[in-house]
């Protein structure tokens, strides 16, 4: 017997056990610390911006949290790296409508690209926050919260 | 599956079957499987009794309490007192004035920690709990202190979740004024020697308060024999409707008390310039009380008394033995907790998953349990753990329950290995 699960697909449970960008970077120009209060989620992500290009030459994170935090954790550097902060700021957005249910890439022009796998947790509504904590946790460093963010 | 030799347990009286036939929602399914339902520390279903109780008081029997002139009101004030006097009993007091409804636990410490706090501690006293406190007893304590200018001071544990009363004694000291802990820890279920820390606490001269939220569900209290200054509880753990608990305090606490809610109800007599007080437990009541929920705990006393509090707890640790026993032989699994003095709680780590993953995919299996730091914080990094997947038990979990607990939590660990 095994779980048949949209949440937890091969992806996830691959980033889970081996997450990617798993590191602090030294140099980071932006960093943030995120803290989702209801379950202890604990991460902090780094930046490494080209602040004359305004793209992010490199992106890392760092912490504790469920398999669903740190799968995206995982998969939002692996596809931020590289991108400008304009389009950073857009997928977030996405992201973010997508995980609450407000926003369908299935039937909307997106951005988002392997990033869908996580569309399954609006099934979940006590689990959305731990796959949007790293992407809040992103955006508080591009907007220099340097009190760190909280989902709740 | 539960084999009855190795469940050695059933020794007590207690029909399990009967039992789970008056709580309607053990019947429903949940993910298209029946509802195992191990939540317990967090909140317990309602059985018929207390819901038909409810609907019968509502429909046929609401009125206000303690003012109006007719008869609805006064036959909702006599059943209202009548389940004061049955948590009265309960609890082991004869006097029903001592007896203070609040909403729950948490706002029952927020009572004395203003009512009792806010008049007797001052700037250089101190206030002990213990390193294994739901923030409901911590953060009370933790305003108080900063307030006052008191030092808050914690009992530590050792590694199996047992209070360590040696320690405690050194903290005891003549600034000592208060001692609030636990009788039943809701996130390791240690069961602490709470008759012990009482006299101790009395020794130095501290007044003690026990929260009595994870331990007045499962087992036979008697303030009286404790001693203790304040015992709190929370109906909806106990069986009965959300929103009503309280506390027992002693009479003459209760008479040096200053208010914590004021407004109607809790007067004597008000003028534009001054206002007395009534006697307690009305000067703690301020405002219309949660009368219906009332009448549903008295219900819900009457349902778990009528079972028996003893064999509630010789058949809810005979389901404890039998699931600890089951979980320790899961490779991976780490129980943490391991008093010798439990109630029916276990609270586990997996090094394959996460808390909140297991909590996820055991809901897919119908099994409802809490992963998280269950409201102990202090209790997590103690044991360095983040958060915990917490198994509670009642008397209407069974055997086999356990058995399918057991089979989806390696479920879980095959597939994240």
């Amino acid at each position: 017997m095994s779980y048949d699960n949209e949440l937890y697909q091969q992806v996830i449970l691959d980033h889970n056990r081996n997450p990617r960008n798993f590191r602090e970077i030294k140099s980071a120009t932006h960093s943030c610390h995120g803290v989702n209060p209801l379950c202890g989620d604990d991460m902090t992500v780094y930046l490494d911006v080209d602040s004359e290009k305004g793209v992010i030459q490199d992106i890392s994170f760092v912490g504790t949290g469920c398999a669903i935090s740190k799968a995206s954790s995982s998969l939002m550097t692996a596809f931020l790296k590289g991108k400008s902060l304009e389009e950073s700021r857009v997928i977030f957005n996405e992201f973010h409508k997508m995980v609450l249910g407000e926003f369908d890439p299935e039937k909307q022009e997106n951005h988002l690209g392997k990033l869908k796998l996580f569309l399954g947790i609006r099934e979940y509504p006590s689990r959305t926050k731990c796959a949007s904590l790293a992407w809040h946790t992103m955006i508080g460093a591009l907007d220099r919260k340097t009190e760190g963010v909280s989902t709740e | 599956m539960a084999d009855p030799n190795t469940a050695l347990a059933d020794k007590s009286s207690l029909d399990v079957e009967k039992i789970r036939n008056e709580f309607p929602i053990l019947s429903k399914k949940f993910n298209g499987k029946p509802l195992i339902y191990l939540d317990n520390g967090a909140t317990t279903h309602k059985p018929k009794c207390v819901i038909d109780r409810v609907q019968k008081f509502d429909a046929e029997e609401y009125g206000t309490v303690r003012r109006g002139s007719y008869k609805l009101s006064e036959r909702a004030t006599q059943l209202y007192e009548e389940s004061r006097q049955k948590v009265a009993d309960f609890f082991g007091t004869p006097d029903r004035k001592e007896i203070v409804f609040t909403s729950g636990t948490t706002q029952a410490i927020n009572l004395v920690a203003y009512s009792y706090g806010r008049k007797f501690v001052k700037a250089g006293d101190e206030i002990i709990i213990s390193n294994i406190e739901h923030h409901a007893n911590t953060v009370p304590w933790q305003v108080l202190c900063e307030e006052k200018g008191a030092k808050l001071r914690v009992i530590p544990v050792n590694d199996d979740g047992e209070l360590v009363l040696e320690e405690y004694g050194k903290l005891l000291n003549d600034k000592t004024r208060l001692v609030a802990v636990n009788h039943v820890s809701n996130a390791l279920g240690t069961i602490n020697p709470v008759k012990e820390i009482v006299k101790m606490g009395h020794a130095a001269g501290a007044k003690v308060l026990i929260d009595g939220a994870q331990s007045s569900p499962h087992m036979q209290i008697d303030v009286k024999d404790l001693d203790c200054d304040f015992y709190t509880f929370s109906g909806h753990k106990m069986y009965a409707p959300s929103g009503i608990g309280g506390l027992y305090g002693k009479m003459e606490l209760w008479e040096s008390m200053i208010p914590y809610v004021t407004g109607g109800d809790m007067i004597l007599q008000v003028t534009l310039e001054k206002t007395t007080y009534a006697k307690p437990p009305a000067r703690f009541e301020a405002g219309t009380p949660p009368i219906t929920q009332v009448i549903g705990l008295g219900a819900a006393i009457d349902f778990i008394t009528g079972i028996g509090m003893d064999n509630i707890f010789e058949y809810e640790k005979s389901l404890l033995d039998y699931g600890t026993r089951l979980l320790q032989g899961i490779e991976g699994l780490k129980i943490i907790g391991n008093a010798k003095e439990k109630a029916s709680i276990i609270s586990f780590v997996l090094d394959a998953a996460h808390p909140h993953d297991v909590g996820t995919l055991l809901d897919q299996d119908g099994i409802a349990v809490r992963g998280g730091h269950h409201c102990a914080q202090p209790t997590m990094i103690r044991f360095g753990v983040p958060a915990t997947t917490r198994a509670s038990m009642s008397f209407y979990n069974k055997y086999e329950e356990l058995d399918v607990l057991a089979e989806s939590i390696q479920k879980v660990i095959k597939m994240f290995s």
